[in-house]
């Protein structure tokens, strides 16, 4: 059995994986607590697809991708605010034109470009199994000013997100906060990019936190429960995925939707 | 009627607001004015602009013309509170009558400060103040429309702001707890804060108001209960069936 867990680490591109598994079970599912409460799943899903021109313009100038997604993300994130406010348009309309709009502009970099060579599927599916040491020291960045973000603003980011109108009128600030809630959701999913790839990385960001709901009352017990039912899920996927020959995208999705489906025979609430 | 100046009294006065919503002018010519320690019901059918009213007193939305004053007032420190409709809140989002409450604290906070013994203290009283200390621990979603207005309230009080501003208060709310509610409301106007109501089923409650404003798009009638509700007004109001209504007396007369 100890076996099991400690065979795979003789590696060192295990132990890299392992500890990119954990950074991504548990960032993802924290602001994921915001993502499903506040019915941001589609932005979510639009931020992961809106980073790929930031990640392709990194493999030709020839930095770490991750790196260049972080601002990619973070102008998306700001300029579906802006779009939905000026256009006038609902946020899910201005956030399907962008995010197409810009997972466009990456695939014709991407088949314009004669330079790289990157696989799709990579981008697509994520490449845990092949992460960097620079990789992890960005997601390490990221989690650190996520963590900071979300512990510094946590009493304003509960009040807008509750009442967003009773917060607004206190002040600005409740406009900002929800800025930097979105930029903090771009900062997670290009973790989470890295590990389970762009259409995957929603299993991480939903998933858990929504079982997380089903299971606990209080928003900060959600919180707390969503990253540690991430990690589990992370982590036990990257075994699977080691001893039964599978990619780690998608064993990770499949164990957290597992604990999913456990949850709902098992929950305490039913969502409002 | 008006008890002791609050320390920081503050008044209100609008001076022929017009504001536009969804491109038709909702309100026009708003005129009125409100002093420390005043509890005013504004009162209209839906659609009158009770709604657009308060977002321009909590600067929501542009004035288009006219003005709107609100002497010591800072928003920004949060003296203003809006306790908004129902429809506008997140009840999806998990979060105990507590966690509400110290909502209150985040302008007096600013950003990175968390609460300390003394935000916890306050907030503590202020739910004893509205009679939830046993629902502390309760999330919205198990309170009573009624409780959670009551929730709304004490996050106000924490926040210490001197102007409430409390949209379709009763929506939601049996007879028995907008009673509750109006009591509530009553000791903190009795502290010189200056509350506004807005409902659109006229209550016998009306009766208990200070002031009622009679809104539909302009101020029919603002004064007293007993001196607004005439039949002329309710007719403006409601048409012919709110002169039925005043006529039965269920204008606010009883009281």
């Amino acid at each position: 059995m100890i076996e099991f867990f400690v065979a795979p680490l003789q590696y060192g591109f295990m132990v890299r994986a392992l500890i990119g598994s954990v950074l991504v079970g548990v960032m993802c599912p924290l602001v994921g607590a915001y993502v499903v409460t506040r019915n941001l799943a589609f932005m979510g899903d639009a931020l992961a697809h809106a980073v790929l021109p930031g990640m392709v313009l990194g493999f030709i100038v020839g930095i770490n991708p991750a790196i260049a997604a972080v601002p990619t993300g973070v102008a998306v994130a700001v300029l579906v605010r802006i779009v939905s406010r000026r256009a006038g348009f609902s946020t899910d309309t201005s956030i399907g034109i962008l995010f197409a709009a810009m997972f466009a502009l990456g695939l014709a970099m991407l088949s314009l470009s004669t330079t790289i060579r990157v696989d799709m599927e990579d981008l697509l599916l994520g490449q845990l199994l092949a992460i960097s040491p620079t990789d992890i020291y960005v997601s390490l960045g990221i989690t650190t000013v996520v963590i900071l973000g979300l512990f510094a603003l946590h009493h304003w980011l509960l009040f807008a997100s509750f009442d967003p109108v009773g917060s607004q009128v206190v002040g600005a600030r409740a406009n900002i906060v929800d800025y930097v809630l979105l930029v903090m959701l771009a900062l997670v999913i290009v973790i989470g990019i890295q590990a389970a790839g762009v259409i995957l990385v929603m299993a991480m960001l939903v998933t858990p936190a929504a079982t997380a709901y089903l299971l606990v009352r209080r928003f900060v017990s959600m919180m707390m429960a969503a990253a540690a039912i991430g990690t589990a899920a992370a982590v036990t996927g990257l075994y699977i995925s080691y001893h039964f020959n599978l990619p780690p995208g998608p064993a990770m999705t499949l164990v957290a939707s597992g604990i999913f489906a456990l949850a709902i025979s098992f929950r305490r609430r039913v969502p409002a | 009627m008006n008890p002791a100046p609050y320390p920081h009294a503050a008044r209100m006065s609008l001076r022929d607001v017009s504001v536009e919503f969804d491109g038709q002018m909702a309100l026009r010519n708003v005129s009125f004015d409100v002093d420390a320690g005043t509890l005013m019901g504004v009162v209209g059918p839906n659609g009158a602009g009770k709604s657009t009213l308060f977002n321009a007193i909590a600067g929501l939305l542009p004035v288009r013309r006219g003005k709107v004053t609100l002497h010591r007032v800072d928003r920004r420190s949060g003296a203003l509170a809006y306790v908004p409709q129902r429809e506008s809140v997140n009840w999806r989002f998990p979060v105990t009558a507590m966690d509400v409450v110290m909502m209150g604290r985040c302008c007096r906070l600013g950003w990175c400060r968390r609460p300390g013994k003394r935000d916890r203290e306050l907030v503590d009283a202020c739910l004893y103040r509205v009679g939830l200390w046993d629902h502390r621990s309760a999330l919205m979603t198990e309170l009573s429309g009624g409780q959670r207005q009551r929730v709304f309230v004490a996050r106000a009080l924490t926040q210490e702001a001197t102007v409430l501003l409390l949209d379709e208060a009763f929506s939601g709310v049996d007879a028995g707890a907008q009673e509750g509610l109006v009591e509530v409301l009553q000791t903190v106007r009795n502290e010189g804060r200056i509350v506004l109501l807005a409902t659109h089923d006229l209550t016998n409650l009306a009766g208990r108001f200070d002031q009622v404003l009679c809104l539909n798009r302009h101020v029919c009638a603002c004064g007293p209960p007993d001196e607004v509700f005439t039949s002329e007004v309710m007719e403006q109001l409601y048409g012919a069936h709110g002169v039925r209504l005043a006529n039965d007396g269920e204008g606010g007369k009883r009281r």
